[in-house]
């Protein structure tokens, strides 16, 4: 408790005046997470809009509201709005808030570097999204860009191809920024096997970013180029190959995915624990098997591309890698579910959440494993399986952690408690349509029905209607989310410190809510406050 | 003061660079595009440009100052030094993914399309008659005839410019270690000259490629890899001896001790990647 106090004296701790001040030149971690969250927010509604109107034409057969092209775009903008504007920016927001105070650190290692890192989304996803009102409009060849088809893009093509340039710079500076604040910043007897798991998570994803989001960049180049200046890397007249691009884009696009659940998975490690009032289970195995899945994250990209046509050596390699990511996977589930074992469990808010993660998420890592089976994927690929598939990772996956990690930290951040009542409101509608929402899409799947398609046949009526319903619940479900956070951050029950009875950690030491500036250098680290390494 | 300096991190408040940085980006993104779509000329890229550079002097100048105001404790400076091993990383995956192109296209593209192996079918479908034999412009002729640039004429000269620059770049190292101020900056500008003699003989062997061999961008895969991995090769040489000039300029200004010379370290790191980068190139586009 004794640093707690240590920083009443520092003047540095009234927070800049002004809208300016505050926001816009801001280096504070907190603040810069804040702005990161909000950016999330607004994202992840502007691609549920778009979600939504597509399945509002999916709701029936034929063509009822949009054109076939302009749904096409939908389905672009709408994966790119959520990888890159919902879900990464949640996390690195999440980074910035809890990482400085998870591990005793006055702030970010490179704190300028860290408003730069967030001021050039909103500029990248302005450009992004003025591709709608232009003539063409936006790009419409798939969140994965692949060429011939995108080069056939309009004038779209240069201004998607820079702004992923430029998610990718603020990307790489964000992932920079954690590594040098979880490598250098930690407080003395912080050592690597003390800390937090989501601290862990975060730095074997920034890893994968600094190695993959450049890999991004290089394949739009090359699309660019194929596009304006005739390079043929795309081009089989000219020497090059379409599959080449695909190559590329899956080295990036598979360890993206981590990218976008491992910090899931270390939320969730911060969570179960603490309402099940018991250390986490395997903690060291939890860290091994995060950085395999890492590992292994690079050598399994091909299996996004069985039926493109690879040597059978080639199919059978990816086809094993990619199973045996079951492996760190399994243990991490176990682990879970063994730290939640015999525990005295309560089922606030935020466990609620990670419960549902925990059988959701799972739900996608078996379909996953379908689809890594060659021969099966040949039936599945590009049906709505895959959709379903990776909704169930992304949304009860790594969407819903994010959501049990603004709950669970909610009252840290604004120092007042939530409305529980409303909030299990909020989880109930939202498990429950989310799965009316995904689960029929498996079935559309198996029975052919292809992604990215405006209209159908008249055989997956049914289930489309079911699905589409069930969009419109879980989407309308989320204003009750902003509602609640906005609720709170107004006022509320005060917060205690320590906030959850069972929540071990550096920021529960602190007051909520948490000052501006949490600590000083070389905060003092009492072993009892931590999760792990005190045991022995 | 200077001792509360020794022991807490420099958190610095306000950055107004970042947010110039941004708009410079968007004005460059922006004003590039609507070129390269052909809507405007290249006034805003321009603009764009100059305000990123604008940024990195305000951005730079402040860090200067604060560094030379002795607000850095060694911990700051390891962050630093991380952020630059880091950036420098992910400027290798940056070059990565251009190999992988070039290795892609001769181990796997261009045989397929001459009907080797799984290709038998496309060459004899598709493509009959293509022998698929590096150095290629495809199937199609891209771009018509050319010719290649031979291994061991300038970029033999080139190579022993940019390894000679890595031994001067290290001499001047040593020179600082020494505080040898004289040396260090002679060494240092012997760097910064071979730098740009490398660019200038890069500018006038890509004007030979153009002019003379028939070798452009458009030559197939062959003049797609060779022009996009010398070109961003080249660019980064450039950006590298800028940066060696500054840190010339910064010398003679009196900045950097035997003890502090981040700066120093992080430019000549990223002169060593830009010179590795170099050997790869050489070996793989121009000799094999
Ligand atoms: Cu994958």
């Amino acid at each position: 408790m004794s640093h707690a106090t240590t920083h009443e004296h520092d003047h540095h701790d009234e927070k800049p005046k002004g809208f300016v001040k505050r926001w816009l030149l801001t280096t504070n971690h907190k603040d810069i997470g804040t702005l990161y969250l909000i950016f999330a927010l607004i994202m992840f509604f502007i691609g549920g809009a778009m979600a939504l109107i597509i399945r509002l034409e999916l709701f029936q057969p034929g063509l009822q509201f949009v054109q076939p092209d302009f749904f096409n775009q939908l389905t672009t903008v709408h994966a790119l709005a959520m990888i890159f504007g919902a879900v990464m920016p949640a996390f690195v927001g999440l980074a910035n808030w809890m990482i400085p105070m998870m591990i005793g650190a006055p702030d970010m290692a490179l704190p300028r570097m860290n408003n730069w890192s967030f001021w050039i989304m909103p500029f990248a996803f302005a450009i992004l999204l003025s591709t709608f009102f232009m003539d063409g409009g936006a790009p419409a060849a798939g969140w994965t860009m692949y060429p011939p088809l995108v080069l056939q893009g309009g004038k779209n093509v240069a201004f998607m191809v820079f702004a992923i340039h430029l998610m990718g710079i603020s990307s790489i500076m964000g992932a920079i920024n954690i590594i040098a604040t979880v490598l250098n910043m930690r407080a003395p007897g912080m050592d690597f096997l003390k800390m937090p798991l989501f601290v862990w998570t975060w730095l074997i994803t920034a890893f994968l970013l600094i190695a993959v989001m450049p890999v991004l960049a290089g394949a739009v180049t090359m699309i660019l180029t194929d596009h304006y200046f005739g390079t043929s890397f795309f081009n089989a007249a000219g020497g090059g190959d379409p599959v080449l691009y695909q190559h590329i884009f899956w080295f990036f696009g598979h360890p993206e995915v981590y990218i976008l659940i491992l910090p899931a998975f270390g939320v969730i490690s911060e969570i179960i624990p603490a309402f099940a009032r018991k250390p986490l289970f395997g903690y060291t195995a939890m860290v091994y098997a995060t950085a395999s899945i890492a590992f292994l994250s690079f050598i399994v990209w091909a299996h996004h591309m069985f039926t493109v046509g690879m040597p059978l050596g080639g199919e059978l390699f990816f086809m094993y890698a990619t199973m045996l990511i079951a492996i760190p996977t399994g243990v991490k589930i176990f682990n879970w579910v063994s730290t939640m074992w015999q525990g005295a469990m309560t089922f606030e808010a935020p466990m609620l959440w990670a419960i549902a993660f925990v059988v959701l998420f799972t739900i996608g890592g078996f379909s996953g494993i379908m689809l890594a089976i060659a021969p099966a994927d040949f039936q599945y690929h590009d049906t709505y399986f895959v959709v379903a598939h990776f909704h169930y990772v992304l949304v009860t996956g790594a969407v819903f952690a994010i959501i049990a990690a603004v709950y669970y930290w909610l009252p840290k951040w604004t120092g007042h408690m939530y409305d529980e009542k409303l909030a299990k409101w909020h989880f109930w509608l939202s498990v429950i349509s989310v799965n009316v929402l995904f689960f029929p899409q498996h079935f559309l799947g198996l029975a052919g029905m292809p992604r990215r398609i405006p209209d159908y046949a008249t055989q997956f009526v049914e289930f489309n209607m079911i699905s589409s319903i069930g969009a419109f619940v879980f989407g309308f479900s989320q204003l009750l989310f902003v509602y609640l956070v906005w609720k709170t951050a107004k006022g509320g029950e005060k917060a205690s410190s320590r906030v959850w009875k069972g929540a071990k950690g550096l920021e529960w030491t602190v007051p909520s809510p948490a000052p501006h500036h949490t600590f000083q250098d070389n905060a003092p680290v009492n072993d009892a406050d931590l999760a792990h390494g005190s045991a022995h | 003061m200077s001792q509360a300096t020794e022991s807490t991190y420099y958190v610095p408040h306000l950055a107004k660079w970042p947010i110039v940085g941004s708009v410079g980006l968007t004005l460059a993104a922006v004003g590039g595009a609507l070129y390269l779509n052909g809507d405007t000329g290249p006034w805003l890229l321009y603009a764009g440009l100059a305000v990123i550079v604008y940024m990195m002097f305000g951005w730079f100048g402040e860090v200067i100052a604060e560094s030379e105001g002795g607000m850095y404790n060694q911990r700051v400076d390891t962050s630093f030094r991380m952020g630059m091993i880091w950036f420098i990383f992910s400027e290798v995956m940056f070059f990565a993914v251009f190999f992988g192109a070039l290795f892609y296209a001769r181990m796997f593209s261009v045989p397929w399309l001459g009907g080797e192996g799984t290709g038998y079918a496309t060459g004899a479908l598709l493509w009959q008659g293509y022998e698929g034999v590096w150095p290629t412009n495809g199937p199609a002729n891209l771009g018509g005839e050319f010719e290649t640039i031979p291994a061991f004429g300038l970029p033999l000269i080139n190579t022993l410019i940019l390894l000679t620059s890595g031994l001067t770049v290290t001499l001047a190292h040593h020179a600082l270690k020494k505080s040898n101020r004289r040396a260090l900056v002679g060494w240092l500008l012997a760097t910064v000259v071979l730098g740009f003699t490398f660019v200038y003989l890069q500018a006038t062997e890509y004007i030979e490629a153009y002019h003379e061999l028939n070798l452009t961008l458009g030559s197939g895969i062959y003049g797609s890899t060779f022009f996009m991995l010398t070109g961003f090769h080249g660019l980064h040489v450039t950006l590298g001896a800028i940066m060696l000039l500054v840190i010339a300029i910064r010398a003679m200004r009196g900045h950097f001790t035997p003890e502090h010379h981040f700066a120093f370290e992080a430019v000549a790191w990223y002169w060593h990647f830009v010179d590795v980068v170099w050997l790869a190139l050489f070996i793989f586009v121009y000799i094999l």
